[in-house]
C-alpha cells in the first residue's frame, strides 16, 4: 500500500517535471514546492508535498487560474538548510514559479529569505514559528507565538489551576524565542522565578531519564505543575515513553505541546500519552463540513485510509486557497499585485469560521487546545473565543514590543518602530 | 455519608426502583451533558452511591465509555482479538450488531479523570483485594475531606493487612495533622507518624504544616520534613545511579558491534548506525506479522534482526569494504554513501515517518520498590540484556574457532594466510558478526526510541566515541567506557543541562586521548602494532 502511494507520488512528480517542460511556459501558471523530500526533515515535509500536489490536482479540476492549467515543480532541499537558498534561487529563476509553497524549519526559512526578497519572489511558510519577523515577500499562516503558546498557557493557568511552569524545548531558535516570550508573560502575570524551571535538550535526544526525573521533583513540591514543550520531531517519543514509564500521568504533570500533531503521534503508541495536551489551530477531529471533505480527499489522493491530517497541511490548504482567490482578484501572478491582493483575503478555516489575512502578513485563525485520545487523535477541550489575529513582533519581548509590520501604504515595512515611527533598516 | 445512604439503598428493596429510575435518568444525561458540565454529573452520580456503576466510571476513565446514538444507551466499548465490541456495563454482557459508526464516545478530560480516580478510590475502599485498598487510600490521601475521614476511621479498625493500615494510618494522620481545632499535642504526635511516610502528598502537607501558625507544630513539621528529605536525596541518588548504569548500557548495545569491525578488523564503518536501525525495523516487521503476540515478538525480533543485520553485513562487506583493503579513508567515504543508501532505502520501502514499536506487556511500567524509587522495567531489562551479549561476545571471541581465526587475523593477517586461515571468509564473518550485534542492538533501542530513518544517525558518534574511549581492539575496554560515560552523563545532567552534559563528556574525551591515545585498556605487545 505504502509502496503504491509513494510509487505514485514519485510518478506524479516525475511527470510534472518531466512532461510538462515540453508546453510553452505561458500555458500554465507554475507552483513550486520546496520541502525535504530526503533527510531528516522528509519525516514531516513529505506530507506538505502532498497537500500542495492535491490542491494543485483540485484547482486544476475547477478548471485552473485565469483560464490556465496550474503546474506544480517539486524541488527537494535534503534538510540542507543552505540547499534551501539554492534551490528557491532555482526555482526562480530557472523554473520561472510563480509562488513557492516550502520551509517547514525557522532556520531553512531563513536562509531563504535573502533569495526570495532579492528575486522578489513568493512564498507561502505553512509551519507555527517564532514570530519576529515579516518580510513583504512571505506569508505566514502556521501560528504565531501569540496564536498557540500564549493561549495554551492562558488555558493551563485558568482553566487547570498550574502555578509552576516547566518550560521544555529542543535547543535551537523556535523553543528559545517562544521561552523568552513565555518567560516574560509568565513574569508579567506575577509567577516568581523559582517556579519557573527552563530546560533545553539537543536534537534527537533519547534518553530522557534525568530530566523527568526532575520534572517529577519539581513538581512535587504541592504547587499544580505543567510542562509547555516546545520539544522538537523525534524527541517527543521517548520524552513521553519516559513520562508513561515514570508513572507521571496528564492529572499530575500535564504536558501541552507546539510540535505534537496527529501525523507524529501516527507513529507511536499512544497509551501513554493519553491527557496530555496540544495547542494548534487545528485538529482533525474537528467535525465541520470542509474538514470532513477536505479528509475525504486527502485519504483517496494519498490512497491510504489510515492516512492522517495535521495543523501544517491546513496552514497549506488556507495559503494555497488564499493565493488562488489573490491571483484572481487581481487578474496576474505578478508578484507585487498578488502580495496586495493578499491583504485581506477572506478564506474558510477547516475548524468553522473564516481566516483573515492581515496587513502584516499573518493569519487571524482560532486556537484550540485538545487532549490525546488513545486512536492517536485529539479531543478539544478548549478554544477561543473568536479568532486571534497573528502578532509577527511579540508584545512580551523588549526588543520588539514597539514593533509592527504593516504592508499596506502608508507604512509598507515588515519592522515599523510605533515610537520613533521609523522602518528599521532590516530587511526582515 | 455516601456510604451509609448506599448501604440503606440496598437494604431497603422497596427504595430500589426509585434509585435504579434515577441513576437511568443521569446515565441519560450524560450523553447530552457538555463536557464542561460532566463534573457535576460525575458528582450526581457519585451521591446515587451505586456500587454497581463501578464499571462505567472505569470504562469513563479508560475513555471507553460510549452511547448508542439511537438509543442512548450506555455501552463501554472493548476490544476483543483487535475487533471493537460492545458490552453493557451492568450485566458484561456482548451487545450484538452495534459498530463503531452507531456509538458515540461520551467525552472525558483531565479534570473528569482526576475526579473519576477519587470516586473509584472511594468505592474501592472496601474491595476484597488488599492491594486494590491500598492503592484506594493512597489515591485519596491528596484529598482528605470530613466525609472521606469518617469512613476510614470506621473501616481502620476492621483492616487486617498491615500495608493497608499502615496507609490508612498515614490519611488518618495527615487529616489529623491539618485539622487546626485538634490539640497541639494530638496533631505533633500525627505529624511524628507522618515522618516515616515518603509518600508525595505527606511531603506537600508537611511542607505547608512548616508555615503552621502554632510554632510547635511547624517545629515537628520542619523535623519530619529534614528526616524524609534526607532519605529522599538518598534514594535520588540511587536513582541517578541507574540513569548512568542504564545509558550506559545502551551504549554499550550501539558501540559493542563496532567495539568488533572497528576494534578487530580496524574498519572505519559510518554504516555502523544503520545496522542498528536495521535491527530496529526488523522488530517492527515482526511484530507486524504477528500483531496478536506482542509479548513473545521480541524472541522473534532478537535472532531475526541478528540475521538481517549480519546478512547485510556480509554484503557490504564482500561488495565493498574488501575491495578497499587497507585505504582507510576510502573505507570511510564508502560506508558513508551505504548508511545514506540505507536510510533512503528505508524512507523509500516504509515512508519517512517513524514506524511504531510496541512495548510488551512484561516491558512495560516500573518497578516499585517505594513511592519515591522506581526503576523501569524496559530499562532493565536492556541493561541485564547488554551484560548478556556483552558475555556471549566474549565467550565467542575467546573460546571459539571463529573466535581464534578473527584474533589471528587481526593481530598478523599474513602470517594467520600462511597458516591455513581463509582470512576472506574471516573477514566476512567477523563483519557479519559485528554487524548482527548491532542488529540486536536495534531491537533494544526500538523499546526506547524512535524506529524511523534516522535511528542509527543519532548513535554513530555515541559508539565511535566509547570504541575509542575504551581502547580500540578491547572489549572490557568497550564495557568499562560505556558504563563510565553513561554515568558521568547522567551525574552531570542535573547541574549542566543536557546540553552541557554532553559538550562537557566530549571535551573531556578529547583531553583525555591527548593523555592517552590508546584509550583506557592500551593493547599490549605485538597485538598492538
Amino acid at each position: 500500500m505504502k509502496l503504491k502511494t509513494l510509487a505514485s507520488a514519485i510518478a506524479l512528480s516525475g511527470a510534472t517535471l518531466i512532461a510538462f517542460p515540453s508546453m510553452a511556459a505561458d500555458d500554465t501558471i507554475k507552483v513550486g514546492v520546496l520541502h525535504s523530500l530526503s533527510g531528516t526533515m522528509a519525516i514531516s515535509e513529505t506530507t506538505l508535498k502532498d497537500t500542495v500536489l492535491m490542491m494543485v490536482e483540485e484547482q486544476n479540476k475547477k478548471g485552473g487560474l485565469l483560464g490556465k492549467k496550474l503546474e506544480a515543480v517539486v524541488v527537494d532541499p535534503a534538510s540542507n538548510w543552505p540547499l534551501f537558498a539554492e534551490k528557491a534561487r532555482e526555482l526562480i529563476t530557472e523554473k520561472d514559479v510563480d509562488v513557492i509553497f516550502g520551509c517547514w524549519t525557522s532556520v531553512s526559512r531563513k536562509s531563504v529569505l535573502p533569495v526570495i526578497e532579492e528575486l522578489n519572489g513568493l512564498m507561502f511558510y505553512p509551519v507555527q514559528y517564532e514570530g519576529e519577523e515579516s518580510s513583504k515577500n512571505v506569508f505566514y499562516t502556521g501560528a504565531a507565538p501569540n496564536q498557540q503558546a500564549i493561549p495554551a498557557v492562558n488555558y493551563l493557568k485558568d482553566e487547570l489551576g498550574v502555578e509552576r511552569w516547566v518550560l521544555a524545548g529542543t535547543d535551537y531558535v523556535y523553543p528559545r524565542t517562544t521561552n523568552k516570550i513565555l518567560e516574560a508573560y509568565l513574569k508579567d502575570m506575577g509567577v516568581a522565578e523559582e517556579d519557573i524551571m527552563i530546560n533545553y535538550t539537543p536534537f534527537g535526544h533519547s534518553d530522557w531519564q534525568s530530566i523527568v526525573a526532575d520534572i517529577a521533583k519539581f513538581g512535587s513540591e504541592g504547587k499544580k505543575t505543567a510542562v509547555v514543550s516546545t520539544i522538537n520531531g523525534d524527541a517527543n517519543v521517548p520524552f513521553y515513553k519516559e513520562l508513561g514509564n515514570q508513572g507521571i500521568s496528564s492529572e499530575d504533570i500535564p504536558v501541552v505541546a507546539f510540535s505534537v500533531g496527529e501525523e507524529e503521534l501516527s507513529g507511536l503508541d499512544t497509551a501513554p500519552l493519553v491527557g496530555h495536551l496540544a495547542a494548534w489551530n487545528y485538529f482533525q477531529s474537528v467535525e465541520t463540513e470542509e474538514n470532513e471533505e477536505f479528509i475525504t480527499q486527502w485519504k483517496a489522493f494519498t490512497k491510504n485510509p489510515d492516512r492522517v491530517t495535521n495543523d501544517p497541511m491546513e496552514a497549506t490548504y488556507i495559503g494555497f486557497n488564499m493565493w488562488a482567490n489573490a491571483v484572481t482578484e487581481a487578474g496576474t501572478t505578478d508578484v507585487d499585485a498578488v502580495e496586495q491582493a493578499m491583504i485581506g483575503q477572506e478564506t474558510p478555516n477547516l475548524t468553522g469560521g473564516v481566516a483573515v489575512m492581515n496587513k502584516n502578513h499573518h493569519l487571524s485563525k482560532p486556537v484550540l487546545i485538545g487532549e490525546i485520545q488513545d486512536d492517536g487523535q485529539f479531543e478539544t477541550v478548549w478554544e477561543t473565543e473568536g479568532v486571534v489575529p497573528g502578532d509577527a513582533w511579540s508584545d512580551f519581548l523588549p526588543g520588539s514590543k514597539d514593533l509592527i509590520a504593516d504592508w499596506t501604504d502608508p507604512v509598507k515595512c515588515g519592522n515599523y518602530n510605533t515610537e520613533t515611527k521609523t522602518c528599521s533598516g532590516q530587511n526582515y | 455519608m455516601k456510604y451509609l445512604i448506599s448501604f440503606c439503598l440496598l437494604m431497603f428493596a422497596s427504595w430500589m426502583p426509585v434509585h435504579a429510575a434515577t441513576t437511568e435518568v443521569l446515565l441519560e444525561q450524560l450523553t447530552t451533558t457538555k463536557l464542561s458540565k460532566l463534573p457535576d454529573m460525575v458528582e450526581q452520580l457519585e451521591a446515587q452511591g451505586d456500587e454497581s456503576l463501578l464499571p462505567v466510571f472505569r470504562a469513563w476513565l479508560a475513555g471507553d465509555l460510549h452511547f448508542v446514538k439511537d438509543s442512548k444507551t450506555i455501552v463501554v466499548e472493548t476490544d476483543v482479538q483487535g475487533k471493537e465490541v460492545y458490552i453493557d456495563p451492568f450485566s458484561q454482557e456482548q451487545l450484538l450488531g452495534l459498530s463503531s459508526k452507531d456509538v458515540k464516545k461520551i467525552k472525558v478530560n483531565n479534570k473528569l479523570r482526576g475526579l473519576l480516580r477519587g470516586v473509584i478510590a472511594r468505592i474501592q475502599l472496601t474491595s476484597n483485594n488488599a492491594d486494590v485498598r491500598e492503592g484506594a487510600v493512597r489515591e485519596l490521601l491528596s484529598d482528605i475531606d470530613e466525609d472521606t475521614f469518617a469512613t476510614l476511621e470506621t473501616l481502620f479498625p476492621k483492616e487486617s493487612n498491615s500495608d493497608v493500615k499502615q496507609m490508612m494510618q498515614t490519611a488518618l494522620s495527615i487529616y489529623t495533622a491539618t485539622d487546626k481545632s485538634n490539640s497541639q499535642i494530638t496533631r505533633v504526635t500525627a505529624i511524628e507518624f507522618l515522618g516515616g511516610s515518603l509518600e508525595n502528598d505527606v511531603r506537600n502537607v508537611l511542607l505547608k504544616l512548616s508555615r503552621d501558625s502554632n510554632e510547635v507544630v511547624a517545629a515537628a513539621a520542619d523535623k519530619a520534613l529534614v528526616n524524609i528529605n534526607r532519605q529522599v536525596e538518598r534514594y535520588a541518588l540511587v536513582d541517578q545511579l541507574f540513569f548512568g548504569l542504564s545509558l550506559g548500557s545502551v551504549l554499550l548495545l550501539a558501540s559493542i558491534g563496532l567495539a568488533i569491525t572497528f576494534g578487530v578488523m580496524g574498519v572505519i564503518n559510518m554504516a555502523h548506525g544503520e545496522m542498528i536501525m536495521l535491527g530496529a525495523y526488523t522488530t517492527y516487521v515482526v511484530q507486524l506479522i504477528m500483531p496478536n503476540y506482542i509479548d513473545y515478538s521480541i524472541w522473534v525480533a532478537i535472532p531475526a534482526a541478528f540475521l538481517v543485520s549480519g546478512l547485510m553485513g556480509v554484503l557490504i562487506e564482500r561488495l565493498v569494504i574488501c575491495r578497499l583493503h587497507g585505504r582507510p579513508l576510502e573505507t570511510l567515504l564508502a560506508t558513508f554513501g551505504i548508511s545514506l543508501i540505507l536510510q533512503q532505502l528505508v524512507r523509500t520501502i516504509f515512508s519517512p515517518l517513524n514506524r511504531q514499536v510496541s512495548t510488551p506487556s512484561w516491558m512495560s511500567g516500573s518497578w516499585e520498590i517505594n513511592p519515591v524509587l522506581s526503576l523501569t522495567l524496559n530499562r532493565l531489562y536492556i541493561l541485564a540484556f547488554a551484560l548478556l551479549v556483552f558475555l556471549a561476545l566474549v565467550f565467542i571471541l575467546k573460546k571459539s574457532s571463529l573466535g581464534l581465526n578473527v584474533r589471528a587475523v587481526s593481530q598478523n593477517r599474513s602470517m594467520a594466510k600462511a597458516m591455513g586461515v581463509k582470512t576472506e571468509w574471516v573477514d566476512a564473518m567477523t563483519f557479519g558478526l559485528g554487524s548482527g550485534i548491532a542488529g540486536i542492538a536495534g531491537v533494544a533501542l526500538s523499546q526506547l526510541t524512535n524506529v524511523g530513518p534516522n535511528l542509527g544517525q543519532a548513535y554513530i558518534i555515541d559508539s565511535f566515541m566509547v570504541v575509542v574511549f575504551g581502547g580500540v581492539g578491547n572489549l572490557l575496554g568497550t564495557l568499562v567506557a560505556a558504563f563510565t560515560l553513561g554515568i558521568a552523563n547522567k551525574f552531570l545532567e542535573p547541574t549542566t543541562g543536557a546540553v552541557l552534559a554532553a559538550i562537557l563528556v566530549l571535551v573531556f574525551i578529547i583531553l583525555f586521548i591527548q593523555k592517552r591515545p590508546k584509550g583506557l585498556f592500551p593493547q599490549k605487545g605485538r597485538a598492538a602494532e
